[in-house]
C-alpha cells in the first residue's frame, strides 16, 4: 500500500518536472531574437505575406495564448509543424528517435563491457602495476568529457588510422531496404550482415567517446564495492574453500557488489544521453540532437519545443525506471 | 601527535603540482599573450595557408605550430584564446558557485518550503538536456561574452546545490548546530557562521571542477558556432575550424585540442587532488 502511495507521488513529481520544462522552454524560446518567419520567405515577400503565414503559425496571438493553443495540441499528440520542413513535428522528431535511442544504448553497453573489465581486472589484480595503471586511465577518462573524447576519437581512428568512419551514420551510397529507422536492430533481424558492419563502423567512435567517461564512473565505483565486499567473511570462506580467486570475484563477490553500481549506471544514463546532442554535431550523426542544433540555428521554434520535451521525457522515464526498479529490489524500500 | 603533524607535512602530490604548473604558465601566457604572441592572431594571408608546424616538411620560419587555411597563426591563436578561456573560466565558475551553493545552503538548512521550492527547480533543470539548452540559451541572448557566463550560470547552478544542499542537511543534523541554536543565534547566523565552513572545502572542489567545465561548454559553443564573433581566436572555434579540414591540415585541431585537454585534465585533477587534501579521514 505505501509503495503504491510512493509511485503515485513519484509519478506526480514527475508530470510536475515535465510542466516545468515545457513552460520554461516555451517562454525562453517566445524571446528569440529573429523572426523565423521573414527567414523562409524569399526576398520579393510582401507585408501581406510575412502576415498570413505569422498567423497559419499562430504567432500572432499573444503568448498565453499560444501556450494554451500548444498545450491543448500535445495533449492530443500534436506537437504542431515544422517551420523550416513543413512536416509534423512529432513525425520528425520520431523519425530521428531511433538513432538517437540506438547510439545511446550502444554507448551504454560499451561502456558497461569496459568498465566491468577494469573493476574487475583491477580487483584481480590487486597491488600490482596494472592496477595503478587502470587507476590513473580511470582517472583521466573521468576529467575529460565525451567532446573531448570524440574528437581524439577522430584523430586517432579517423585520420591517423583510418579504421573507422567518423561521419555520417551508413554509407550513403548504400541502398537500404529497411522500413524502420532502428537501423542497426533492423539489419540484424534482415540478417543484413554486410550493412550492420557499415552501419556499426559509423557508430562506434561516436558511442566509445560517449561511453568512455560513464566506462570510468562504473569502473571507479564497482572496484569500490568490489573492495569492500572483498573483505567480508563470506568471501574469506570461499576463499578458504579453495575457489580460484577469479572464481572468488565473478560468483562470490560481484553479485553483492553491483548493485550500487546499477543505480547510478540509471542515473548517468540520462546523463549520456544529454551528451548525443554535441556528440552527434562532431560526427554529423543524423540523429535527434544534431536535429536540434540545426532547430535552434533555424529558428524552427515548434520543432525546438518538440525536441526539448522529448528528451525531458526520456530523461524523467529512465530516472523514474531506476527508482521503481530499485525499490522494487530493495526489500527495505519495498515495505517502508 | 608528531606523527599526525608529519603526515599533514608530506610532500604534494604529483597530479597537484602538475595541474597547477600547467594552469599557472597558461594563465602567464593568457595574461602576456600581446607580449610572447609571434604573430597577430587575426592577421590572414591567404598566400600563407595552411602551412604545417615546424618540424614538418614546407613550413614557414615564424609559423611555430603552422597556420590555418586563412593564413592565420596557430600558436598565436591559442595563446590569444587561453584569455577568453580563463575569463569564461573564472567569471562563469566564481558566479555559478556563488548562486549555487547559495541555493544548496539555503535549501538543506532552511528546509521546508524553500527546500520544496528548490528542489523542484533542480528536477526541472535536471530534465533539460544541457548543451542543447546552452545553444537555446545563446540562441536567445545572442553570441557574446556575457551570453556565455550567463548561460553557463543559468545551466550549472544545480550542480552546486544538489551537493551543498546534501552537505548542508548533514551538518544541519548535527549537535554543533544544535548548540548555536540553543545560544540564541539566528539561524541565518548559524548558516552562515556554523554551516559554511564546513562545507566550503566541498565548495572549492566544485568550483575547481566548474572552471574546467566552463571552459569545455565555451568551447562547445564555439565549436557550433554560437560563441562570440567568429574571427575572434577561440578554442572551440579553431577546433570547429580544424574539424572541418582535417584531412588537409591536421595541426590547426591537434594544438588547440592538446591545449584544452590539458587544461580540463589540470582543473579535474586539481579539483581530486584538493578534495583527497581536505579529506580528514585520508590526511
Amino acid at each position: 500500500m505505501q509503495f503504491l502511495q510512493s509511485v503515485l507521488l513519484r509519478l506526480c513529481t514527475t508530470l510536475i518536472t515535465l510542466a516545468g520544462v515545457a513552460v520554461i522552454v516555451f517562454f525562453v524560446i517566445r524571446v528569440v531574437p529573429g523572426n523565423p518567419i521573414a527567414m523562409m520567405l524569399p526576398p520579393g515577400a510582401t507585408e501581406a505575406d510575412v502576415a498570413r503565414l505569422t498567423a497559419l503559425y499562430g504567432l500572432d496571438k499573444s503568448i498565453p495564448q499560444q501556450f494554451l493553443i500548444w498545450v491543448s495540441g500535445v495533449l492530443q499528440g500534436d506537437f504542431g509543424t515544422s517551420i523550416t520542413t513543413k512536416q509534423p513535428v512529432l513525425q520528425l522528431v520520431l523519425s530521428r528517435l531511433p538513432a538517437t535511442l540506438e547510439l545511446s544504448v550502444m554507448a551504454l553497453i560499451i561502456a558497461v563491457i569496459l568498465g566491468g573489465f577494469m573493476a574487475l581486472t583491477g580487483t584481480r589484480l590487486r597491488g600490482s602495476k596494472t592496477e595503478a595503471a587502470i587507476d590513473v586511465g580511470n582517472g583521466m577518462a573521468l576529467s575529460v568529457p565525451d567532446f573531448l573524447w570524440g574528437l581524439i576519437l577522430i584523430l586517432t581512428f579517423g585520420v591517423l588510422i583510418p579504421i573507422f568512419h567518423i561521419s555520417g551514420r551508413v554509407t550513403p551510397s548504400l541502398p537500404l531496404p529497411f522500413t524502420t529507422n532502428f537501423y542497426l536492430t533492423e539489419s540484424v533481424l534482415r540478417l543484413r550482415f554486410d550493412l550492420w558492419l557499415d552501419i556499426a563502423a559509423h557508430m562506434f567512435m561516436p558511442a566509445l567517446a560517449l561511453a568512455i567517461p560513464l566506462a570510468a564512473i562504473i569502473g571507479q565505483l564497482l572496484k569500490q564495492s568490489l573492495k569492500e565486499t572483498m573483505h567480508l567473511d563470506y568471501v574469506t570462506l570461499a576463499r578458504t574453500k579453495g575457489y580460484s580467486e577469479t572464481h572468488v570475484i565473478l560468483r562470490e563477490a560481484l553479485p553483492n557488489a553491483i548493485l550500487p553500481t546499477l543505480t547510478l549506471v540509471g542515473v548517468q544514463f540520462t546523463f549520456l544521453i544529454g551528451g548525443t546532442v554535441i556528440i552527434e554535431r562532431l560526427f554529423s550523426y543524423e540523429g535527434l540532437g544534431n536535429m536540434a542544433i540545426d532547430a535552434v540555428i533555424n529558428r524552427d521554434l515548434p520543432l525546438i519545443q518538440g525536441i526539448v520535451i522529448l528528451f525531458a521525457v526520456i530523461f524523467t522515464g529512465v530516472n523514474l525506471l531506476v527508482d521503481l526498479t530499485y525499490a522494487a529490489l530493495n526489500p527495505r524500500l519495498r515495505h517502508a | 601527535m608528531l606523527d599526525g603533524r608529519s603526515a599533514i607535512k608530506r610532500k604534494l602530490p604529483t597530479r597537484l603540482v602538475l595541474s597547477a604548473t600547467w594552469l599557472t604558465l597558461l594563465t602567464l601566457a593568457a595574461v602576456f599573450a600581446p607580449l610572447i604572441a609571434p604573430k597577430d592572431p587575426l592577421a590572414q594571408d591567404l598566400f600563407l595557408g595552411q602551412l604545417p608546424p615546424f618540424w614538418v616538411q614546407g613550413h614557414e620560419p615564424g609559423y611555430l605550430l603552422g597556420t590555418d587555411s586563412l593564413g592565420r597563426d596557430v600558436l598565436s591563436r591559442i595563446l590569444y584564446g587561453a584569455r577568453l578561456a580563463l575569463t569564461v573560466a573564472l567569471t562563469a565558475g566564481t558566479i555559478t558557485c556563488i548562486i549555487g551553493a547559495t541555493m544548496g545552503l539555503l535549501a538543506g538548512f532552511l528546509r521546508g518550503w524553500v527546500d520544496i521550492l528548490i528542489s523542484r527547480a533542480i528536477d526541472i533543470w535536471m530534465a533539460f538536456p544541457p548543451v542543447l539548452f546552452s545553444i537555446l540559451l545563446i540562441a536567445v541572448l545572442g553570441p557574446s561574452l556575457t551570453s556565455i557566463i550567463i548561460a553557463i550560470v543559468v545551466i550549472d547552478w544545480t550542480r552546486f546545490a544538489r551537493v551543498i544542499r546534501a552537505e548542508a542537511m548533514t551538518q544541519g543534523a548535527m549537535d554543533y548546530v544544535a548548540s548555536a541554536q540553543v545560544a540564541g543565534r539566528t539561524r541565518l547566523s548559524t548558516m552562515i557562521t556554523e554551516i559554511l565552513p564546513n562545507v566550503l572545502p566541498t565548495i572549492v572542489v566544485l568550483l575547481t571542477l566548474e572552471m574546467g567545465i566552463s571552459i569545455i561548454v565555451e568551447a562547445i559553443l564555439s565549436f557550433v558556432n554560437l560563441s562570440i564573433s567568429t574571427d575572434d581566436p577561440t578554442w572551440g572555434g579553431m577546433i570547429a575550424e580544424g574539424r572541418a579540414s582535417i584531412h588537409q591540415a591536421w595541426w590547426v585541431l591537434v594544438f588547440p585540442l592538446i591545449t584544452l585537454f590539458l587544461t580540463v585534465l589540470s582543473f579535474s585533477q586539481l579539483g581530486e587532488g584538493l578534495k583527497d587534501r581536505f579529506d580528514p579521514v585520508l590526511r
